[in-house]
């Protein structure tokens, strides 16, 4: 047995231990349903801020379309369930491709456009989304689409975001991954090198897009509810903070910052005016002192943990 | 690099402590008080819903309180923010009855906040008025079943449209209106629908028929284009936002003629917004208007401007009966359960709140008048009462 897998099953280990100590706390009570729903929130966000991590910080495509995809999962599972009266897990497949299959249409165009070009275009196309549902009876318009079931449960939540964090991390270790890796720190160099950048963009993208559509089911069959007004560019501004607060590139960064977002967003509901004042000074100070966010491109690992013991300066610029 | 590193740690360190102490504190609630929730949008696009009906709801409890509380208890506020929107407002609602162990929650205002985070308090068996939500789904499932444990404060949509076209044809005297629609909010084509089907059945015409979209700023085009089908009354069942933006556009293009809404239009921003010079000839439906001449409500907009220095809106005004209402069926039940406050609510009858008496019917929907509100140079008049 190689070494990765070695790897690979101590970390599942690490989840599943980590699911026991949560789920026994959620069935003796110690966890009230307040925080429950918290917790598959920050699932959630978890499973957003890492995909667009995927996108924005190992492919270095600046986009800020995510809602967009988040949404069309949403919608997608809703009516698989609602309207179709199809199970869980059929919601959660076709959720997932059916974003994935936007993603590839989409991002096969737009991904000739770079830098601010490409932000502006996913921006746009974010917004279209949710205008189409916005004006689509059959999904309810602007009403949003009422009386989904709440099927996702902590398990299915907590499994299918290791499932991701799994895949992804596996994704950044493959050849494809560092195919991404090379387009994001020098295009030209890469495309030299023989890379098919387009090809691998489009991946990048596509992927992105499923993970923020399995996002949308679980998150729609949460919260009884699948409204436009959820999907606004504000959501994909919200996911794209996660991302940057814990450092672009960086999957664990992502997962803390999606866990810090949404506990202070949370446990700040007492203070609803000063809830958002703490949050936008925290964003100031962050940009101020640390600009490449709280892990930079670095993964949390026992090694990095050791490197800032040694004195810290190898993670300063 | 040391130095800041550290300051940045301390913060940080800081922030989550905050945060953690402040979140799982949880709820300490003695015996000897009741505690009320409040689902209102404190922040976001209609956070200005949310902060009145928090002063509503406070006023009516410092009353309550004042003459010795309900069953010899005293009744609390706790207010929890759904930043306007449906989602979060589940997750408000939720924090409500698990963390704070309320016995009641008013609010959200928003119909689709109230209808999404309904589903929360319903399987928590604990009754919920909505002060201004309009949509007929907000107390019925997709069904036509009433929620057992659902209520409201206000009249549904439908009335509100029938009553400003019945107000257009027969007291303005109007007959060829033009309809501006909110397209992204179901309230405003609600409202729109009605006032069509009504107008058009008392002999108007409507000339032209233009949507928008909520957060749109320039309303010139369409502007341009309804004016030149030439009606004679403009009907914008919107809020107060694009609804300012748009009776000042059209008073700039010369488009002078008698404009009306519904209560979307009630903030004290639409004058800030449309400016007071072009707010003349402007009514607008609602359920409540501070120059009502009741006693009750002169009493209330006393303590009211006292307290807030202002003006009560329709927010405050439904949210403080709201609260009277939660209030009464306390009294009724001679008991604090949720579940027996839901059944008092139902069967409330008697009840006279400062926006009129309030009785509900079969749908959890109150039996009660509307207000026509006149604008004139920016002030709010009270100019009629329409009963059903």
């Amino acid at each position: 047995m190689n070494s990765l897998v070695k790897a690979d099953i101590r970390k599942l280990g690490i989840a599943a231990v980590l699911f026991a100590a949560i789920y026994g706390m959620l069935e003796t009570e110690i966890i009230g349903a307040f925080w429950e729903l918290n917790l598959v929130l920050i699932m959630i966000n978890i499973i957003l801020a890492t995909s667009l991590n995927m996108i924005n910080g190992y492919t270095g495509q600046f986009s800020i379309g995510h809602a967009g995809f988040f949404a069309i999962g949403a919608y997608m599972g809703a009516i698989m369930t609602v309207k179709l009266g199809y199970d869980m897990p059929v919601a959660l497949i076709v959720g997932t491709i059916s974003a994935g299959i936007v993603g590839f249409l989409v991002g096969l165009p737009t991904l000739r456009l770079n830098g601010d070009y490409l932000a502006i275009a996913t921006l746009g196309l974010g917004e279209i989304i949710r205008i189409c549902i916005l004006n689509i009876e059959y999904v309810g318009g602007a009403s949003g689409l009422m009386g989904i079931p709440r099927l996702t449960t902590f398990p299915m939540a907590f499994w299918i975001m290791v499932a991701i964090l799994f895949f992804i991390k596996n994704f950044k270790n493959s050849a494809y991954g560092r195919a991404c890796l090379a387009i994001r720190e020098n295009e030209i160099a890469a495309d030299t090198m023989g890379i098919d950048t387009t090809r691998y963009k489009v991946m990048a993208f596509t992927l992105g897009a499923s993970f923020a559509g399995t996002a949308g089911v679980l998150f729609s069959h949460y919260f009884f509810i699948a409204h436009p007004a959820s999907f606004t560019f504000m959501r994909s501004f919200d996911i794209l903070t996660m991302v940057v607060l814990g450092g672009l590139g960086s999957m664990t960064g992502s997962v803390t910052g999606a866990i810090v977002l949404t506990f202070i967003s949370a446990a700040l509901s007492d203070f609803p005016e000063w809830r958002m004042l703490i949050y936008s000074v925290a964003m100031i100070v962050l940009m101020l002192y640390r600009p490449q966010g709280l892990f930079g491109d670095k993964e949390l690992s026992l090694q990095m943990i050791r490197s800032l013991k040694m004195g810290g300066k190898k993670n300063d610029d | 690099m040391v130095r800041t590193k550290r300051i940045l740690s301390v913060l940080t360190a800081g922030l989550i402590l905050t945060a953690a102490i402040s979140g799982c504190g949880g709820s300490k609630g003695s015996s000897d008080t009741i505690k009320l929730g409040g689902n209102l949008e404190m922040t976001g696009g209609s956070a200005s819903y949310g902060i009145s009906s928090r002063n509503g709801i406070e006023l009516a409890l410092r009353e309550v309180n004042a003459k010795g509380g309900v069953n010899g208890k005293k009744v609390t506020l706790v207010v929890a923010d759904n930043k306007s929107e449906a989602t979060e407002a589940t997750n408000a609602m939720q924090k409500l009855i698990s963390q704070d162990k309320v016995v009641g929650v008013i609010g959200p205002n928003l119909s689709s906040a109230v209808i999404a985070s309904t589903a929360v308090s319903s399987a928590a068996r604990t009754a919920d008025i909505s002060p201004m939500g309009t949509n007929p789904k907000v107390t019925v499932d997709d069904h036509g079943k009433v929620k057992p444990y659902n209520f409201r404060a206000c009249f549904i949509d439908p009335f509100q449209g029938t009553v400003m076209a019945d107000f257009a044809l027969n007291t303005l005297k109007v007959r060829r209106a033009a309809i501006m629609i909110d397209n992204s909010s179901d309230y405003a084509k609600g409202l729109a629908q009605f006032f069509r089907e009504k107008f058009e059945a008392g002999g108007g015409t409507i000339v032209g028929e233009e949507m928008y979209l909520q957060k749109d700023t320039d309303f010139k085009a369409t502007l341009t284009k309804l004016r030149d089908a030439n009606p004679d009354f403009l009907y914008i069942p919107g809020y107060y936002q694009e609804v300012g933006l748009i009776i000042r556009q059209a008073k700039e293009l010369g488009l002078n003629v008698a404009m009306a809404g519904g209560d979307g239009w009630d903030s004290q921003k639409l004058a800030e917004i449309a400016l007071p010079e072009n707010l003349n000839n402007c009514y607008f439906s609602s359920l409540y208007s501070p120059d009502d001449t009741s006693k009750l409500n002169k009493e209330f907009v006393e303590s009211y401007q006292k307290e807030y220095k202002q003006k009560p809106d329709v927010f405050a005004a439904l949210a403080y009966d709201s609260a009277k209402l939660f209030i009464k069926a306390m009294e009724d039940a001679k008991s604090a359960d949720p579940g027996k406050i839901a059944e008092a609510l139902a069967q409330v009858s008697g009840f006279t709140g400062v926006s009129g008496s309030i009785k509900f019917d079969g749908s959890h929907n109150p039996i009660k008048a509307a207000v026509i509100i006149e604008l004139k140079n920016g002030r709010q008049t009270f100019r009629t009462k329409v009963n059903p």
